[in-house]
């Protein structure tokens, strides 16, 4: 089938790479008054040291609150007069500070953002009140059966300390212990110029947003830093089945789940359009049409795949009654037997590319949305024209393909598939 | 022809689109068809999208004994096929568009929306039309629904601060219709018929009860006319009667502990406050940007950005002495006084009662004295930002114009950033006495106790493997 790409001609955004290695990247819009700025560091919880994990978290929750030059409450009273929440993310390979501000406040605001990210004091008193946020936050994690059942997922697939079965943020134990001077070093290690994705999107000329990147990032001086080397992601060979008995609760959740692909992988569009129809389309796709619509098994059923640096997982999440567990569980290897074995039809594969595809202008629609299209662009190196190629990529994905990637990813015999809630083993 | 009411929302418009050549944003038309159904339409060219959006003035607060949680469930059985459009077309009937849909039901409304590229308006209208006329209400698909919403009923009370709210909800409203969850109580979800479903569905959803939205790449006359040719046909209803039930001045204090096994120990407090288009509503909301941050007026979006709240009191007060780990402030724009929230989970070891002597002292001190000129210099700012940022979407502008359209009056909507940089000290002050009394508050207490343990358990096998 042929799709015609969107009416748009392309994001076309500016990219400036300064001396010192920082990525620029900026696109003016002027649906609001208004900008998005996104600095990306690749310094992400993948970096912990191997008996910190939860260091780069509590960083993130510390490294907006004071700088070499600026008190907390100098940083507090600069974002709240004007309105800004900074959003501080940490993901496994990126630690990114964002926020939207009013256009006419981009210069001072984007200054203050870089001087957070590149000489955070961190001083002790910010550091303890901090310290309690994390712990606490991973206290009501304990008691949040979705959050216990996707961790334990994710730390049964990603075994022998592999980044991506640890926690982002940590242990109460391991928290309490970190110093100012861990959080320092952890600092001067991963956040230099050479790491950093800065992308700009809104009501400012790209030239403006370059300028003003070159003049606050220009300075940073640029560090070595130690490529992250990933272990190998070994695929499970057997079934796991983990219950974590949670009797205080109403609900189970269910996560079932397998190492997939790397975002890098030939057949990544093969296995986005695959998981789409799978478990995404309209409500969930496949599983939803099942376990939420025939069966009423479930308020929400849906699968995900996170391809990524290593081979990320492709994870299936339902939230039923305890009653159901056994049955849901049914359902999704049935699901999963079915598709192995049959594969997808023409049909719901075109239906799925129709919908990627047509969705971009949404996904493209508002500076957040592009900027975090930008980032990801950026990330993993797919190119500036890549908005416009994303049509085409997907559009050429074959039936053969899809259903390869379906047999590749899925196995029953060897999912890994956790319980959490009020449900024991019989 | 231009009204004065119109005029006045470009120009507090004109304060954010102050570049002379910038469009400035396209007055909304309002019309309302024979048939009773009002039609709203703005032109929005920025992106190749349009989205609709279909109100109805239904919600939980319309449910009486015994049938609480029909709107709801009402709302998901209208996503399950129609006359004109079987029950195995409605998956991707706009997906194939790239559009996505959804729809809520909270206290006063049930909504629905579709954002697509504008060539699906057709389609759009069409879906909407459908869902107001045609619904099937198969009996085998009220029943499937049934074990969906109580999953949904179920996954909502595994968080202790959800329990805790619909508790303090209930507390504090003893007569009004708004003291029950907008899901239901188990008992009514249980046995609530197909009948009930579709009397409730015949009753409510009529055009004289609806507001259709518009906002997108599209031409408004064009829309509207297209509207027409979807709508126009579907007969009016009778007029809805409405449950009378005001709620007494409340006269003291309420309280409500749950003592249940937990981790993390959560403090509410809920006033009685102010309707959307009452007086003290804009004043409110500046005196809660004050104390926990401003977060601007749209239920859809903006609540989902924490708000700026570094400098607000309660964060001061609460998050900086360390005596919390967040705290947060809820007032919604409804139809009737609904209530002002204020919300905080204590830090691990610190005990709801430290968190609730420092919260009581900070709302009793400026239930006396009122806030500073500094304060609410910093609070409209906040506002003014907010209430640009949350205007990033089709979606969120056409959602905007629809819920004031149903709760209150577009007006109120249109008018808020002039009333808000008006709003006075005086008013802020006097709001804060009002509301914060003692006597209008309930407080909630979610005290944690320990949980008897259980081993993870893998493969059957035995403990050891699990999380940890």
């Amino acid at each position: 089938m042929t799709v015609v790409p969107s009416v748009r001609s392309g994001l076309s955004p500016s990219r400036v790479v300064l001396d010192n290695g920082a990525v620029v990247l900026a696109k003016e819009t002027t649906t609001t008054p208004a900008v998005s700025i996104s600095l990306a560091v690749r310094a992400g919880s993948a970096h912990d040291p191997r008996d910190a994990e939860g260091t780069t978290w509590l960083l993130s929750r510390v490294i907006d609150r004071g700088t070499e030059g600026r008190s907390a409450d100098q940083i507090a009273e600069e974002l709240d007069s004007r309105g800004i929440t900074l959003s501080i993310s940490v993901t496994r390979h990126l630690v990114s500070i964002a926020c939207t501000c009013l256009a006419e406040d981009f210069d001072p605001v984007f200054t203050l953002l870089g001087d957070i990210l590149m000489r955070p004091s961190l001083p002790d008193a910010e550091l303890a009140t901090r310290k309690g946020e994390v712990i606490t936050a991973i206290r009501q994690d304990e008691d949040n059966p979705a959050v216990q059942a996707h961790e334990t997922l994710m730390s049964r697939l990603y075994r022998d300390g592999h980044p991506y079965g640890r926690r982002a943020k940590g242990t109460p134990a391991i928290v309490e212990r970190l110093s100012r001077s861990d959080l320092l070093r952890q600092h001067a290690l991963r956040f230099g110029p050479a790491e950093l994705i800065a992308v700009v999107v809104g009501d400012v000329a790209a030239a403006h947003a370059q300028e003003a990147a070159a003049r606050v990032f220009r300075p940073w001086r640029r560090t070595e830093s130690v490529p992250l080397v990933l272990p190998p992601v070994r695929p499970a060979v057997t079934r796991d089945r983990i219950v974590i008995p949670m009797m205080n609760k109403a609900q189970a959740d269910i996560a079932y789940g397998f190492t997939a692909v790397t975002r890098h992988d030939p057949d990544y569009y093969a296995f986005w359009l695959m998981n789409n129809a799978f478990g995404q389309y309209a409500i969930g796709g496949r599983l939803g049409d099942n376990i939420r619509e025939k069966q009423g098994m479930a308020y929400y059923v849906s699968s995900s795949l996170d391809a990524n640096v290593a081979e990320g997982p492709l994870a299936i999440r339902a939230g039923v009654s305890p009653a159901n567990v056994d049955r849901a569980i049914a359902a999704i290897d049935e699901e999963i037997n079915r598709l192995v074995r049959d594969g997808l039809t023409q049909k719901e594969l075109d239906e799925s590319k129709q919908f990627l595809i047509g969705s971009m202008p949404r996904a493209l629609e508002t500076n957040l949305g592009i900027a975090s299209f930008l980032q990801n662009e950026e990330f993993f190196g797919l190119g500036l024209d890549y908005d416009l190629e994303l049509p085409g990529k997907l559009d050429s994905v074959t039936l053969d393909a899809a259903n390869a990637a379906a047999r590749r990813a899925l196995d029953v015999d060897r999912a890994t598939v956790v319980v959490a809630g009020p449900y024991t083993e019989r | 022809v231009r009204t004065s009411r119109q005029a006045s929302y470009s120009e507090a418009h004109l304060q954010f689109y102050n570049d002379p050549m910038r469009e400035a944003p396209a007055t909304p038309r309002e019309t309302r068809l024979a048939n009773g159904l009002t039609v709203i339409v703005q032109e929005v060219h920025t992106a190749p999208l349009a989205s609709v959006w279909c109100w109805y003035k239904v919600g939980s607060k319309d449910e009486r004994p015994g049938m609480t949680g029909v709107s709801h469930w009402v709302e998901h059985m209208n996503f399950k096929g129609t006359t004109n459009i079987p029950r195995d077309q409605v998956r991707g009937i706009i997906e194939r568009f790239g559009g996505s849909w959804n729809g809520y039901t909270w206290i006063d409304q049930t909504t629905y929306f579709e954002t697509a590229t504008r060539d699906a308006l057709d389609r759009m209208l069409f879906i909407e039309a459908e869902r107001m006329a045609n619904c099937l209400y198969h009996p085998d698909d009220c029943e499937s629904e049934r074990t969906v919403i109580i999953s949904e009923l179920q996954g909502g009370e595994n968080d202790p601060d959800q329990l805790l709210d619909q508790e303090l909800t209930a507390t504090a409203f003893k007569a009004h219709t708004y003291r029950h969850p907008t899901i239901g109580w188990l008992s009514d979800l249980r046995t609530m018929s197909r009948d009930d479903l579709y009397g409730y569905y015949r009753r409510y959803y009529v055009p004289n009860n609806a507001t259709l939205v518009i906002v997108g790449d599209v031409n408004a006359d064009d829309a509207v006319k297209h509207a027409e040719e979807q709508f126009g046909r579907i007969q009016p209803g009778a007029d809805v009667t409405r449950i009378r039930t005001l709620e007494p001045e409340q006269t003291g204090e309420r309280r409500v502990v749950l003592r249940r096994e937990g981790t993390a120990a959560y403090w509410k407090a809920a006033f009685h406050a102010p309707a959307a288009a009452e007086k003290g509503f804009m004043p409110l909301i500046v005196l809660d940007a004050v104390l926990t941050g401003a977060k601007g007026l749209n239920l859809w979006s903006s609540f989902r950005v924490p708000p700026p709240q570094r400098r607000a009191r309660l964060y001061r007060a609460l998050v900086e002495r360390g005596l919390a780990s967040s705290v947060s402030g809820s007032i919604l724009p409804t139809e009737q006084p609904f209530l002002y929230t204020v919300s905080a989970t204590a830090t691990d070891g610190i005990s709801l009662a430290a968190v609730e002597a420092a919260l009581i002292e900070q709302l009793d001190q400026v239930a006396r004295t009122g806030i500073t000129a500094d304060e609410l210099t910093r609070a409209k700012a906040q506002l003014r930002a907010r209430l640009v940022f949350e205007n990033d979407s089709v979606t969120n502008i056409a959602h905007q114009l629809g819920y004031f359209a149903t709760i209150a009056a577009p007006d109120v909507f249109r008018n808020a950033p002039e009333r808000i940089a008006a709003v006075s000290l005086d008013e802020v002050a006097a709001v804060a006495k009002d509301v914060l009394r003692p006597s209008n508050r309930t407080i909630g207490w979610f005290d944690p106790v320990e949980i008897a343990a259980i081993a993870p358990v893998a493969d059957g096998r035995g403990a050891g493997s699990g999380p940890q």
